[in-house]
This record gives C-alpha cells, sequence and structure tokens, in this order.
C-alpha cells in the first residue's frame, strides 16, 4: 500500500528533514508515526499525501510512483488519500456540513449526493446534529472530529493523520483514536503521526519511530 | 461529462456568489468598469452619428463638367449620350448662353460681363451621381476627365472628404481610446480578483491538498471576471444610452434652427452585445493574468 525506500526529502533553505528512509505497510495496516518535535513527521506524512514531492528514493502509495508522477495528476492521487491536518485547516467561512462536502464538490460529485455522502460522515463522527454550525463555534475536539469527517467522505484507502490530539483532553482524545480503529477496521490503511505515548502503550500498534529524519 | 458540467456550473454560481457577497466592492468595479467602457462606446456612438449627419447633410454631390470653350452640339450630344449611360444618375445641362445671362442678372457683375468681348463660359453639365460615397465619386471624375472635349471636371465635394477624413481619424481615436480604456479595464480585473485570491487563500490552500485541479481553483475566476467585464459593459450601453437620450431634445432643436431634422441614433442591442462580450473577454483576460501571477505563491 506505501512503500518508501531511501526516500528523503531536502527543503529549499537545504534542510534534509527526511534521510534514507525505507519501510512498507500493507493494506488494512495501522501504523503510529512517532519521534520528537522537529523530527520529521508532519513532512513524512505530507509525502505520503502528495502535498510535499519527495527529493529523493522513491515512494509507492495506492501502487502510484509518486516522485515520478506528473504533477497534473497529483490532484487524482490525492483524492483517494484522506489528510487530517496538524493545523486542521477547517474553512471557518462555511457551515460544519460545507466544509465536509468540499472534497465532494471538488471531485465533482452532485451536489445532492455529496450532501448525503457528508451527512454520512458526519454522523459517524458524531456531529450530525451539528451540521449547521461554524466550525468556530465548535469545541476543539468536535473541530477535530470535523476535520476527520472532511478526511474519509472521499471514503479514501488511506487515511492520514498528522497529530490529530494535540491540545484535546485525554477523553476527546480517546474518541478520536476510537474512530481511527473505526476506519481501520472496515480496511482503511491508516497512518497517525502522534506524541500521544498513552495511546500507543494502550494498544500496541505498529510503530515508526522518527529521529531527525532517520528512521529508528 | 455530468462531472464536467456540475463543475461548470459550480464555477458560475460561485462567480456570482462572489459578486453578491461584496456588493459595495462590486458596484465600484462595476462602476470604474462601466465608465471606462463608456468612453469608447460613446466614442463610437458619435462617430456613428456624424456619418449619419455627413449622408444626410451632403444630400446630393455634385460634379461640374466644363467643356471646352470650342466644343460644338455634337460634342455636346455625345457627353449626353455617355451621361445617360451612368445608370441612375442626374444630369442637367447649362449652356454657355445661359450661364452667361445668369452671370448678367447677378448683381454687380452685370457691367463686367457687359464689357466682355465674347462669352468667356463653357458649356457645361451638373451631374448628380447615384452613389455619393467619396471613393466612388472620384473615380466617376477620372472617367468624365477622359472623355472627348471636356475641358474639365470638378468634385464639389472637397469637404466630403475632409469629412471622411475626419471621420477616419475620429476612428482612430475611437480605437486608441478602446485601448487605453480596455486596458484600464484588464488593470482593474486583475486587482479585483488579486484581492479576492489573497481573500480565499485559505480556501485555495486546502483545496489543492485535497485534490482540487488547477483548473478547478482558476475556474470561478475567470468566470468572474469575465461576468464582471460583461455587466461593466451593459451598464457602458446603459450609460451611453442615457447620455444620448439627454442630448435628443437639444439636438432636435438645433436640428430644427438649421431646418433639418435629425435625431441621434443610439447604442442598439447589437452595440449593447458588442460592449458586454469585449469587457467580458477583457475581464477574462484580466482574471488569466491575475490567477496566474497570484496562485503562484501556493506551488
Ligand atoms: N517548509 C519547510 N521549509 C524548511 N524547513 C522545514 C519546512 N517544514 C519543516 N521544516 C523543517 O523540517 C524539520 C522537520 O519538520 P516537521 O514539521 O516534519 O517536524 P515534526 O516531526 O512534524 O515536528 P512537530 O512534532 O513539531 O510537528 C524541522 O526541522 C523543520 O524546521
Ligand atoms: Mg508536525
Amino acid at each position: 500500500m506505501i512503500v518508501a525506500s531511501h526516500l528523503s526529502q531536502r527543503y529549499p533553505g537545504g534542510y534534509e528533514a527526511i534521510k534514507d528512509v525505507s519501510f512498507e505497510i500493507t493494506a488494512g495496516q495501522m501504523v503510529f508515526l512517532t519521534g520528537h518535535s522537529g523530527a520529521g513527521k508532519t513532512t513524512l506524512v505530507k509525502l505520503i499525501a502528495s502535498i510535499e514531492r519527495p527529493t529523493g528514493g522513491s515512494l509507492v502509495v495506492n501502487g502510484q510512483n509518486l516522485s515520478a508522477l506528473r504533477r497534473s495528476a497529483l490532484p487524482y492521487v490525492r483524492r483517494h488519500l484522506g489528510m487530517v491536518f496538524q493545523d486542521r485547516k477547517l474553512l471557518f467561512d462555511r457551515s460544519a456540513l460545507d466544509n465536509v462536502m468540499f472534497p465532494l464538490h471538488i471531485a465533482g460529485m452532485p451536489r445532492r449526493d455529496a450532501l448525503r455522502r457528508a451527512q454520512a460522515a458526519l454522523d459517524k463522527v458524531g456531529l450530525l446534529a451539528r451540521e449547521k454550525a461554524m466550525p468556530i463555534t465548535l469545541s476543539g475536539g468536535e473541530q477535530q472530529r470535523l476535520a476527520i469527517a472532511r478526511a474519509v467522505v472521499n471514503r479514501p484507502t488511506v487515511l492520514l493523520a498528522d497529530e490529530p490530539t494535540g491540545n484535546l483532553d485525554p477523553e476527546s482524545a480517546a474518541a478520536v483514536f476510537e474512530l481511527f480503529a473505526d476506519f481501520n477496521r472496515v480496511g482503511v490503511t491508516v497512518v497517525v503521526a502522534t506524541h500521544d505515548q498513552d495511546w500507543i502503550a494502550r494498544s500496541r500498534p505498529r510503530v515508526l519511530r522518527l529521529d531527525h529524519g532517520r528512521l529508528l | 461529462m455530468i462531472a464536467w458540467l456540475t463543475q461548470h456550473r459550480v464555477a458560475l454560481v460561485s462567480a456570482f456568489r462572489r459578486l453578491a457577497a461584496m456588493p459595495l466592492n462590486t458596484l465600484l468595479s462595476l462602476l470604474v468598469i462601466g465608465i471606462a467602457l463608456t468612453v469608447p462606446g460613446a466614442a463610437y456612438v458619435l462617430l456613428d452619428n456624424l456619418r449619419d449627419l455627413g449622408r444626410n447633410a451632403s444630400g446630393v454631390q455634385q460634379i461640374s463638367l466644363f467643356m471646352q470653350i470650342d466644343a460644338g452640339k455634337k460634342e455636346v450630344a455625345e457627353i449626353e449620350n455617355r451621361l445617360r449611360g451612368l445608370a441612375g444618375s442626374q444630369w442637367r445641362f447649362v449652356a454657355r448662353d445661359d450661364a452667361l445671362k445668369r452671370l448678367q442678372a447677378s448683381e454687380g457683375l452685370a457691367d463686367i460681363v457687359a464689357s466682355l468681348p465674347r462669352n468667356p463660359l463653357p458649356d457645361a453639365f451638373v451631374v448628380e451621381p447615384s452613389d455619393a460615397g467619396p471613393e466612388a465619386l472620384e473615380m466617376l471624375r477620372k472617367e468624365i476627365a477622359g472623355w472627348p472635349k471636356v475641358a474639365h471636371v470638378q468634385l464639389d465635394s472637397a469637404w466630403v472628404k475632409r469629412f471622411d477624413a475626419f471621420l477616419r481619424l475620429g476612428k482612430l481615436v475611437m480605437w486608441l481610446l478602446a485601448g487605453i480604456f480596455g486596458g484600464g479595464l484588464v488593470a482593474v480585473t486583475f486587482n479585483t480578483i488579486r484581492l479576492q485570491v489573497l481573500a480565499q487563500a485559505a480556501e485555495i490552500e486546502v483545496a489543492r491538498m485535497i485534490g482540487a485541479t488547477d483548473a478547478f481553483i482558476r475556474r470561478p475566476f475567470y468566470y468572474f471576471g469575465a461576468l464582471q467585464g460583461a455587466l461593466g459593459g451593459l451598464l457602458a450601453a446603459g450609460l451611453v444610452a442615457g447620455a444620448l437620450r439627454l442630448l435628443a431634445a437639444p439636438v432636435d432643436e438645433l436640428a430644427g434652427l438649421y431646418g433639418g431634422s435629425f435625431a441621434l441614433a443610439g447604442p442598439g442591442p447589437l452595440d449593447a452585445a458588442v460592449l458586454a462580450a469585449g469587457g467580458g473577454l477583457l475581464g477574462w483576460l484580466g482574471a488569466q493574468l491575475s490567477v496566474s501571477l497570484s496562485l503562484r505563491k501556493f506551488d
């Protein structure tokens, strides 16, 4: 599902955030990505999400070699991936429902179908009652679940989440992790970058540990 | 196909929504664009009316044909023959004796005419050609000048030529104005779109990261630019029409003083469509330039 070999990422300033990283994540796995702040977690997630393009090595996601793809092909790759951003990136000028409909809208789905799908996704994260709410009026945990609903609404094969429980109290965090476990149970490959050692200790998932851009 | 149609409809709807979302901005932009298009639009309508005026006022164009002084009846008959061959043209013969009599009848000239040893005037024809266009007149003049025993052909339409040259100059000025104000329209659109891209930076950033194509992101801005330009064009047509309506009464009065009747012709539906299409095209161009530049920072 996700195969990285000798993957590296050097930012324009010259800093190498990912150094010679190789791993394989098979379909349906749930993998946690940990490491100190600045270790390169966000960078690796963005590489998998094809938001950043690798400067070295190769990365194959869903059978497509991201480093070999043309720029114009990237949007279509991204549509099969769900991404929960570290800073959520919700759109504050529209309702929760419209936020969730946005990816479907981008994919050109007719409004009626999109509406039904978006409501199902909101229901899944327990926010259907708040579909008309503006994101700013939602609590941190609710915003995070809204971001997850947006990430899963296009039924991705791979769900990527970057620090999804940052700033959440333990209960909200547990709810979020439970959600990921649910998606994983129905076959979605899940990659979660997190500092949260508690959850890792409890559920003993597969862990990839980054240190200064290298895989330990 | 359905997805493609949906995307275009979505882009158009979102363009309209953006126009409606900021009514004051929209109104100001439309005014600027409308006024920018009013200037060349008004120039065009003015030239159009002047051309009509020129056509009406000149009424009959005349060519005066003077025979050589020794031309006899036979030669005159030959010329008459040839004039008859000019389809649609009217002409009248002015015999040299008649011309002299008329001269004698004029105040103050009688003495001079009486002192002349013999009639210095030639036989002449006054021709009113059917086609009074400057080029046609000039061609006819050349042709007649080549006829036998014709001494001189005079086009009584020097002013027609001058008027025509003036109209050509006017047309050039109009195109210059159109160029300048069209450039202004592109600049205004460029700026509006740039501000919009800035205002929607968050949406654009997210859209890109979750699978929006370049076309998806650009399309609403193109529609917006074109829509704004087209509406500005319609506004310009309205402004020109309004100005003409204000001018109608005074022009009528003026025409009455000169014993004529002349009504200003306003911009018709076709003119309005041309203005709207031109505005739309320029708006699209401005949006294209702006989006290409503004979106660079998202790469
Ligand atoms: N756009 C960028 N340009 C240059 N350097 C960057 C850029 N993004 C990240 N870096 C650098 O790359 C390194 C890894 O950053 P990254 O965001 O991947 O870390 P992280 O593991 O997600 O950290 P955190 O836990 O704080 O979110 C950091 O040293 C960071 O300064
Ligand atoms: Mg990070």
